[in-house]
């Protein structure tokens, strides 16, 4: 099968995720919406690497995957602190960060 | 390898501010104490350095070469010519003064309080500047050089705005608002000229390859390192602004009025007669010797801005209400004096601004420092506050007189011998700006003796009327620097026979010879 | 021999310095070492003198090197000192009237508790003068020119609680600054002229440049000579400088401090032969002067103004004969020095009047005083009999010498400054007919000083009758002994030249002319003031009377012009510094400030927003990496 359509499907996928992050206002949503744009960045690391042969780009995506295992911890951390606080999980209510 | 003065000169006052800082907060006097002894070793080391110094020697003596970082070139290099041996020993020799006149100026305002140690502060930050300022004299790597001559903005950002006059008539909480607007302009000044000079300093770099002061310029004069005019004329804007902002020339001086007004008498001191002289020695030796060419092309607008500097900074200074702001705006009109010298291209002009750097922070510092004695006394900086001071304080108002003198440069004083050989050394090239400038000399004698006139003589006022006579300790800081100013004035031919070869070094660099005299010249 | 020009004007330094650092301490000896040191200076002076007259005409002129004093490039200055017949003479004028002046002032100051900070001023003067006459380059001569003028301002403002007596003595340093920017163009002048500033090469190479650098350089000396000397248009302050104490009038505002100008002129003799311009410009300067000071010396009442109105006058013809080139050389400083005898005199004579009558100094409220101050009535009246040119006396062989020069100037000029100077002849009867009328003659008019004293005239103590006694005889004879067998004229010769003029008039004729004025200004001043009484206060008088009472509106013109306009441009140029200057800056201060202010707002708070401007960031530097590749 031609790679390309692999990258048309992490492109996809990146879209999705970017327009997920944009209009969602639920924490969770938005930060599962984050995971789908970085798997969809994996992916084309993955086939980047199968089309030009060169080992790079996978071991791109493993520091990506730790990279994204370490958010996925503290990304969980402070939504459910902020949840504790606020009971509420939108992002459009923790709007303090501002001068 | 031999002892290492030059570093030992500068490297004595920073380890003396940090061993100052560590005094603990309750030994005040101690850190006075130290701080004093540290100025006076360092004094020491500064006589050495002129003893040392040979004027008929190499150009650059007492030179130290290290690598420091390699993959740019630069290079810690130090090596004092006869113009900076003479600025040395003028800082080494003022800082005593300024730290015996602030004794007092930095204790806590009420006993007990919690503020941050600031006696030891006021000491540590006043040597920490002293310490730059004297290897910025030093170096002789454009690089180096530009690192101190920017670092020193942050001590004296704290001087001027952590330790301002007490003396405010409208109350303390004015006074800080207006301390910290002085010193963030102050700050704000200084920056936007270093940034420009760092701008051409990575130009010069581009150009010449390294910083080294004396390479480029040997470079330069043989012939081997060609700038394009147009690039060379960048590089010496961007040099000229920064050191105009220091100097200050008009029309970037405004910052200076409130720097003074705001501080201290001695900061006040050591901003005009200490620091600002960096930018007026650094056009010396580094917009002449760099940008020889360039200098030239730029000589006729910086008169006229210097011609501007004088007049205007006179005229202003008769207008002062406030005594701190009509001796800066002297300090600008001396300064007018001080680039016209330098840019008139002859060696008595530029023999003339090298010894009005030195006499001008000699009389400046007696006149301010007195000035501040008075100020402390009465809490108040307005002239309209004062009357018949001569009465009550004959010794107090004499010294005042002494300083007010020299600034109007009396003959038998120091500074006129430097001011004639500016007029001079000007005159025998642009006549006309010279003639305009000698106006200079009667609007001097207008503000320094109606400031006079106006504090000192008359009926005595009520709140002046018990104001004490000068300490002993007030004597000790102004009786040298009037003995000085008398000796310089009636023998300055010490100073000059360090500074002429030196000076003559740079007139050679820029290709210029002084102008033959008609009647010679007709032979 | 030489060696002992210094200690002419260490003597006098030494005291000053011991005088001013000494502190209380001194103050019951200090006008003693004062006087001492002075008197010292003058022997010395004699000493000197005597060895002078011990040698050929020629051979006069004797120097002293010091040290080099300010050696840059081909600029040397040098403290070397130069003494021969033009600086003897005045070295014995100075330190002789000085020294006697010091001894009347312990009398004239005994009552006032800052007397030795005075008798050190006064030695700081007679140092600084000694300096300006014995310089041997002009830079040196500078040194000393300022030196008086600073010795004049702390002495005019010697009663400095007095706020006029301040400003007094602000103005007369202001003004001679003026002047003083005048000397130092010239010496800058003569340095890019003639590479020295020293009177050896200068005033020897006159002949290799050109007359329009030569009158150039004159008509700065001129400025100078006009500041110093209170010749018009600077003469403003020499009426205000009588606030000083009165031995101050009579040594420095009168005998020598304000005589420089005309030393400098003759000293640069040989500039001035060579650019008649500048010699025009200087007899015009002198006689305009010599008529101002005496129609102001007519009319004010103030009998120190009077008499500074008569010395302006006096000056006059001195600049007036210096201006004439070496026709008036010698006469000029003969008469400096005969009027530095019977105007020192006068002005003795009138702070002795004013010591008796508490201070007083309206001549209108004098008179009849002769019989109760005899000493003073006598030596003020031979100093005025010398200074009207009474025959015989000094002021008559001076002023008559000058009056003949002016004539033998020749052509229209001479005629006009002929007659003006005959003019001022006697308007100077006249004046000084009513001074003398006034203070003397008539009835008492003496009226109770502002604390309800009555005055009681009485003669002053020996220390000040003494030098009044000795300046009197100086004023009657010095005249005659001068004129003896033309001593003063063959004395000076060998230094200023001299050439005789070809006068078209007989010089009997010049004389019987003199006189017939002289008679003139008496009698009308006796018919003005001697035979009617003199009202205690002044009647209106005519339009020039109330224009001369007020120094001719001449400080009226400054205050408008000058110190208005000097006024209305400092405030306006601190309104400019504030607002234009520091506003450019302050204004890009603000609009940063406003800038920022506004891009805050964008910083709203919600993560979503931020993430589209971060989306909107990268899509932005995508589409930028494409069109770059795709140009």
């Amino acid at each position: 099968m031609n790679p390309v359509n692999y990258l048309y499907l992490a492109a996809l996928l990146f879209t999705i995720g970017a327009t997920g992050v944009l209009i969602r206002r639920n924490a969770i949503v938005v930060f599962m919406c984050v995971e789908l744009m970085l798997n969809a960045c994996n992916l084309a690391f993955v086939v980047f690497s199968r089309m030009h042969g060169n080992l790079d780009g996978q071991i791109i995506a493993f520091f990506t995957m730790v990279v994204a295992a370490a958010e996925v911890v503290v990304g969980l951390a402070i939504i459910v602190s902020l949840f504790r606080t606020r009971h509420s999980a939108s992002v459009d209510d923790a709007s303090l960060m501002k001068l | 390898m031999s002892f290492p003065l030059l570093t030992a000169t500068a490297a004595l006052p920073a380890l003396g501010a940090v061993a100052t800082a560590a005094v603990p907060a309750a030994r005040r006097t101690a850190a006075k104490w130290l701080a004093l002894v540290v100025s006076l070793a360092t004094l020491a080391l500064a006589i050495t350095v002129l003893i040392r110094f040979d004027p008929g020697g190499d150009r650059y003596q007492l030179t130290e070469s290290h690598a420091w970082i390699a993959d740019f070139g630069v290079r810690y290099e130090l090596g004092v010519d006869g113009i900076a041996v003479a600025l040395l020993a003028l800082t080494a020799l003022l800082i005593p003064f300024i730290i015996l006149a602030g004794w007092n100026d930095a204790d806590p305002l009420e006993t007990g309080s919690r503020r941050w140690r600031p006696t030891q502060g006021f000491f540590a930050l006043i040597l920490a500047v002293e310490a730059m300022v004297v290897i910025s004299f030093e170096a002789t790597d454009v690089f180096l050089f530009y690192i101190f001559f920017e670092a020193m903005l942050i001590p004296m950002y704290f001087l001027i705005g952590g330790f301002g006059d007490r003396a405010h008539e409208h109350g303390e909480a004015a006074a800080s608002t207006q301390r910290s607007y002085a010193a963030v302009k102050f700050l704000l000044y200084n920056l936007v000229g270093g940034l420009i000079m760092l701008a051409a300093v990575i130009g010069l770099y581009v150009v010449a390859g390294n910083f080294s002061l004396q390479e480029i310029a040997q470079a330069r004069a043989n012939g081997s390192l060609h700038m394009v005019t147009g690039t060379e004329r960048w590089l010496f804007l961007g040099f000229f602004f920064a050191f105009a902002v220091k100097a200050p020339l008009w029309p970037l001086h405004t910052w200076l009025p409130n720097a003074m007004q705001e501080s201290t008498a001695p900061v006040a001191v050591l901003i005009t007669a200490v620091v600002d002289k960096v930018g007026t020695f650094a056009m010396l030796r580094f917009c002449l010797q760099l940008f020889p060419e360039a200098s030239k092309w730029a000589t006729p607008v910086i008169l006229v801005l210097a011609l501007i500097s004088i007049v205007y900074g006179a005229l202003l200074a008769v207008g002062q209400r406030d005594i701190k702001r009509l001796v800066a705006y002297a300090s600008i009109s001396h300064f007018g004096f001080i680039v016209m010298g330098i840019f008139a291209m002859t060696s008595q002009g530029q023999s003339g601004a090298t010894l009005y750097m030195v006499n001008h922070g000699i009389s400046t510092a007696a006149l301010m420092l007195v000035a501040g004695f008075l100020i402390s006394r009465r809490g108040s900086r307005l002239i309209a506050d004062y009357g018949g001071v001569q009465k009550v304080a004959p010794v107090l108002a004499g010294t005042f007189l002494i300083g007010g003198l020299a600034t109007l440069s009396l003959p038998g004083l120091a500074p006129f011998v430097s001011e004639f050989l500016v007029l001079v050394g000007t005159f025998t090239r642009y006549p006309v700006i010279g003639v305009i400038a000698t106006f200079g000399i009667v609007l001097a004698a207008l503000y320094t003796l109606v400031l006079y006139q106006r504090t000192m003589t008359g009926p005595v006022k009520p709140e002046v009327s018990a104001m004490p006579d000068l300490r002993v300790r007030e004597l000790v800081v102004v009786g040298p620097l009037i003995v000085l100013l008398i000796l310089l004035g009636v023998y300055p031919k010490p100073v000059t026979d360090i500074v002429d070869p030196a000076v003559r070094q740079t007139m050679s660099d820029v290709h210029t010879t002084d102008p033959k005299p008609e009647v010679e010249a007709a032979k | 021999m030489d060696n002992l020009i210094a200690l002419l004007i260490a003597a006098p330094l030494l005291g000053a310095a011991v005088l001013l650092v000494g502190g209380r301490r001194l103050d019951a000896v200090g006008h003693w070492i004062g006087t001492l040191l002075s008197t010292t200076s003058f022997v010395l002076g004699l000493v000197l003198f005597a060895g002078l007259l011990g040698k050929d005409a020629e051979n006069r002129t004797l120097t002293q090197h010091l040290w080099t004093w300010i050696p840059v490039g081909g600029f040397q200055a040098d403290v070397t000192f130069r003494l021969d017949q033009l600086s003897m003479t005045f070295v014995l004028l100075i330190t002789g009237v000085g020294s006697l002046i010091h001894l009347y002032s312990v009398g004239y100051m005994e009552h006032d508790e800052r007397r030795r900070r005075f008798f050190g001023y006064l030695n700081l003067f007679l140092a600084a003068m000694l300096l300006l006459v014995l310089a041997d380059n002009y830079l040196l001569l500078y040194v000393g020119w300022e030196g008086v003028g600073l010795a004049s301002y702390l002495l005019i403002g010697f009663w400095q609680h007095k706020p006029s007596a301040a400003t007094a003595a602000k103005k007369a340093f202001l003004v001679n600054r003026v002047g003083d920017m005048g000397l130092s163009i010239a010496i800058m002048l003569m340095f890019t002229t003639f590479g020295s500033f020293a009177f050896g090469p200068v005033l020897s190479h006159t002949g290799d440049t050109s007359e329009g650098r030569l009158t150039a350089i004159g008509l700065m000396l001129l400025l100078a000579a006009c500041g110093k000397s209170a010749q018009v248009p600077l003469q403003s302050w020499l009426g205000d400088a009588m606030e000083g104490p009165t031995p101050v009038s009579a040594l420095i505002h009168a005998a020598t401090m304000v005589t420089a100008g005309v030393y400098l002129i003759v000293r640069s003799g040989a500039i001035f032969n060579a650019a008649p311009d500048a010699q025009l410009a200087v007899t015009v300067v002198g006689a305009v002067t010599l008529i101002f000071g005496a129609i102001v010396g007519c009319a004010k009442d103030d009998i120190k103004k009077a008499l500074a109105g008569s010395t302006m006058s006096q000056i006059g013809y001195m600049v007036l004969a210096a201006g004439l080139g070496p026709i008036g050389y010698v006469f000029a400083i003969m008469h400096l020095v005969t009027h530095g005898f019977f105007k020192a005199g006068l002005f003795l004579g009138a702070g002795s009047v004013m010591h008796g009558m508490n201070d007083e100094v309206d001549m209108r409220k004098y008179g009849a005083l002769r019989t109760y101050m005899p000493i003073t009535f006598v030596t003020f009246g031979l100093g005025y009999l010398a200074i009207i040119g009474f025959p015989f006396l000094s002021g008559f062989y001076s002023k008559d010498a000058i009056i003949e020069a002016a004539f033998a100037k020749g052509g229209t000029q001479g005629w006009i400054l002929g007659g003006v100077a005959l003019l001022g002849a006697a308007i100077t009867a006249f004046y000084m007919t009513r001074v003398m009328l006034m203070t003397f003659f008539g009835e008492k008019r003496w009226q109770p000083d502002a604390q309800g004293h009555e005055p009681h005239p009485h003669e002053s103590p020996k220390t000040m009758t003494i030098p009044m006694i000795v300046l009197a005889v100086g004023s009657v004879f010095a005249g005659f002994f001068f004129h003896l067998g033309d001593r003063f004229l063959h004395w000076l010769e060998p230094v200023t030249g001299h050439s005789e003029g070809d006068s078209p008039i007989g010089a009997t004729t010049i004389t019987g002319a003199t006189l017939v004025c002289l008679v003139v200004g008496v009698g009308i001043a006796w018919a003005r003031y001697g035979r009617k009484p003199v009202p205690v206060v002044a009647p209106r008088g005519s339009l020039l009377t109330r224009a001369a009472r007020r120094d001719l509106l001449q400080d009226d013109f400054n205050h408008v012009v000058l110190v208005r306009g000097g006024e209305h441009l400092t405030r306006s140029l601190v309104y400019v510094d504030h607002t234009l200057v520091d506003g450019v800056v302050n204004g890009t201060a603000a609009g940063v400030g406003g800038l920022s202010g506004r891009l805050r707002r964008v910083q709203n708070g919600f993560a979503r927003s931020y993430a589209v401007s971060m989306f909107g960031g990268a899509a932005l530097l995508v589409a930028a990496t494409l069109l770059m590749r795709a140009v």
